[in-house]
């Protein structure tokens, strides 16, 4: 039934395409600017930061236009226990966003890896550091699907709730790190970058190497990283449930 | 399959929208809910469809609250605004999402597109849609699990007179299947064509509920117009005579209007006495200007009544307090509603007393 209705308009095609082609562009110039030089497989990565943001505005949309088209007393009328609703539509969500993830980041890789020459380090998955990097994402896409659909919920109009999952990771964490002295360390525990600890990972070797890993160091470890991230995620689709179940459609 | 209305309450912060409302739709007929804009009927709906939770009080269908009922649009259809659709998704995939979630066929979705003649346009999208378009989505949506009891709230707002004589008899049809139907509506002259019973709500209180054929006569209780030249020897003589009640019209000394009497009588009276008739006309109270009357106190933005000419003596009675008195009809209490409770004195005890009649009739069975 969710997935008729996530698929049965124009918008959810629209952002997987854009996801796709966020981590193949940033994949082609990283494989390509200064023939490869700062290729590595956390590098070839790079758009699917930016692919999340897309794909968390699907997720959002996928509950506020149900709000803005009164579809969402269809769903209740068909659907009255409304936690099965917010259940169906969570774990059609995940699935999508595991599956794009996966699909993205794998695209990512190889094609950094055909178009760099020279590349900072040998393009293999060969640890599990490696691996991480990139299956990771088909963790943290889904993780960031559900604070979306739980934002969208509690919002329930498009542009605030699509504001807000797009400026809580791009803007607000980041601003946190200008508070004096603490400001980095508190901005290092906030939920998304956290989750993206889960797919940091900088192999020993190179100049730029070392001074990447001085940039990204500090903050939790990618399994503390990854608990944060799924935590906020759970707290903030219970309390969506709860507001859901109480107030008027 | 009956609609069991008990005590239903809501409040939106300080607004009382509906007030301690009871009553029972039954199966087998049209029920019109009839109130004027802001009475409370789209709410009391949406309490019963348990999209909205009531303050106090509860709505069963069938015994059971909404929320209890296992595939709910195979027991309750409903169209309570048309455009509740996503406007880039076709008619077909809209009601294919709602089959799905209700365990029914694919094939039925065909089978009420073909019903409300949508099949052709099927695959548009539902945004390129007329409002008759959509109402007509709305319905198949309605009837999609077959139900046996259909709300439809203003189902002919908006449509061209085609539109609403097929709304009207999809409706009279779908409860001579002995289907349970609620419909609301502002206009009373619409529902004199369409429902069987009628539950009047102003103001989010009951003001009657009673068969529509009682509602109407006692609500537009007929006068007659005469009019002569020797008016003045007429009037006691129908007094007298017939035992009538006789009032002058404004502005027409030659004329009266005469109630408590028959037409055919006042007018062989006036024979019999030599009194030559200018005018000999029945003064049929209009429907519109008695429903008006009857909750125009309970009407949330209600502009100030006026006297009619039209309007029956017995309904005037109350009008003259609220006229000129910006209070009157917005007062947020009940106590506006007081004059309005006696102007519907005469017809509530007859109300009540079928009301009564009906309860006992269903727990007999």
């Amino acid at each position: 039934m969710e997935r008729i209705k996530l698929f049965s308009t124009r918008s959810p095609y629209w952002c997987l395409a854009v996801v796709l082609a966020a981590a193949l562009l940033f994949a082609i110039l990283m494989g390509t600017l200064q023939n490869g030089e700062n290729a590595s497989v956390f590098t070839s990565q790079s758009g699917m930061g930016l692919g999340m943001s897309v794909f968390m505005v699907l997720a959002t949309l996928a509950v506020t236009t149900e709000y803005r088209f009164g579809t969402i007393r269809t769903s209740f009328q068909a659907v009255p226990r409304r936690a099965n609703v917010l259940l169906a539509k969570t774990g059609l969500l995940v699935v999508l966003a595991a599956v794009t993830a996966t699909v993205s980041s794998f695209a990512a890789f190889f094609l950094v890896k055909a178009l760099a020459h020279s590349p900072a380090e040998p393009l293999t998955l060969a640890t599990g550091g490696d691996w991480r990097a990139v299956l990771g994402h088909a963790a943290l896409f889904p993780i960031a699907a559900v604070i979306a659909l739980a934002v969208g919920v509690l919002v329930r109009q498009s542009a605030g709730a699509i504001t807000i999952v797009l400026v809580w990771p791009l803007l607000i964490e980041s601003l946190v790190r200008l508070i004096p002295k603490v400001g980095t360390n508190i901005s290092n525990w906030m939920p998304f970058n956290a989750g993206s600890k889960f797919v940091t990972y900088i192999s020993s070797g190179g100049a730029q190497q070392e001074a990447l890993s001085q940039v990204l160091s500090g903050g939790p470890t990618p399994l503390e990283g990854l608990a944060v991230f799924a935590g906020t995620a759970v707290a903030l689709w219970i309390v969506a449930l709860l507001v859901l179940q109480r107030r008027d459609a | 399959m009956t609609i069991e209305v008990r005590d239903l309450t809501k409040v939106y912060g300080k607004t009382l929208a509906v007030d301690h409302l009871s009553f029972e739709v039954r199966p087998g007929m049209v029920t019109g809910f009839l109130g004027p804009n802001g009475a409370g009927k789209s709410t009391t709906m949406r309490m019963i469809l348990g999209l909205d939770r009531p303050t106090s009080g509860t709505s069963m269908i069938d015994g059971k609250p909404y929320q209890d009922l296992r595939d709910p649009l195979t027991r309750v259809g409903s169209l309570l605004d048309a455009n509740w659709v996503h406007p880039n998704r076709s008619a077909r995939a809209h009601l294919r999402w709602m089959a799905r979630s209700n365990g029914l066929p694919t094939s039925r979705v065909d089978e009420v597109l073909q019903l409300v003649g949508l099949h052709d346009v099927a695959g548009k999208r539902a945004g390129q849609y007329s409002l008759g378009m959509k109402q007509r989505l709305g319905l198949a949506g309605a009837l999609l699990g077959d139900p046996g009891v259909l709300l439809f709230d203003e189902p002919v707002n908006g449509l061209d007179p085609e539109g609403i004589l097929w709304i009207r008899t999809l409706m009279r049809n779908l409860a001579a299947q002995g289907r349970t139907v609620l419909v609301s509506s502002h206009l009373l002259s619409e529902m004199s064509l369409t429902a069987d019973h009628l539950v009047v709500i102003g103001r989010g209180r009951l003001i009657a509920d009673a068969p529509t054929a009682e509602f109407i006569s006692a609500a537009t209780r007929s006068t007659v117009r005469v009019r002569s030249p020797r008016i003045a020897e007429l009037v006691p003589l129908l007094q007298t005579q017939l035992a009538a009640t006789v009032e002058p019209v404004d502005g027409a000394p030659d004329a009266a209007t005469v109630s408590g009497a028959a037409i055919d009588r006042i007018g062989e009276a006036a024979a019999a006495a030599g009194i030559a008739l200018h005018e000999l006309s029945p003064q049929n109270g209009s429907l519109e200007q008695a429903f008006i009357e009857l909750t125009a106190q309970s009407t949330e933005f209600a502009s100030h009544p006026g006297p009619s000419g039209t309007a029956p003596s017995a309904l005037r009675g109350p009008l003259p307090a609220s006229h000129g008195s910006p209070l009157a009809g917005s007062a947020p209490d009940g106590s506006a509603l007081a004059p309005d409770r006696s102007a519907v004195a005469p017809l509530a005890p007859a109300a009540y007393d079928s009301a009564a009649a009906r309860h006992a009739a269903t727990e007999g069975k």
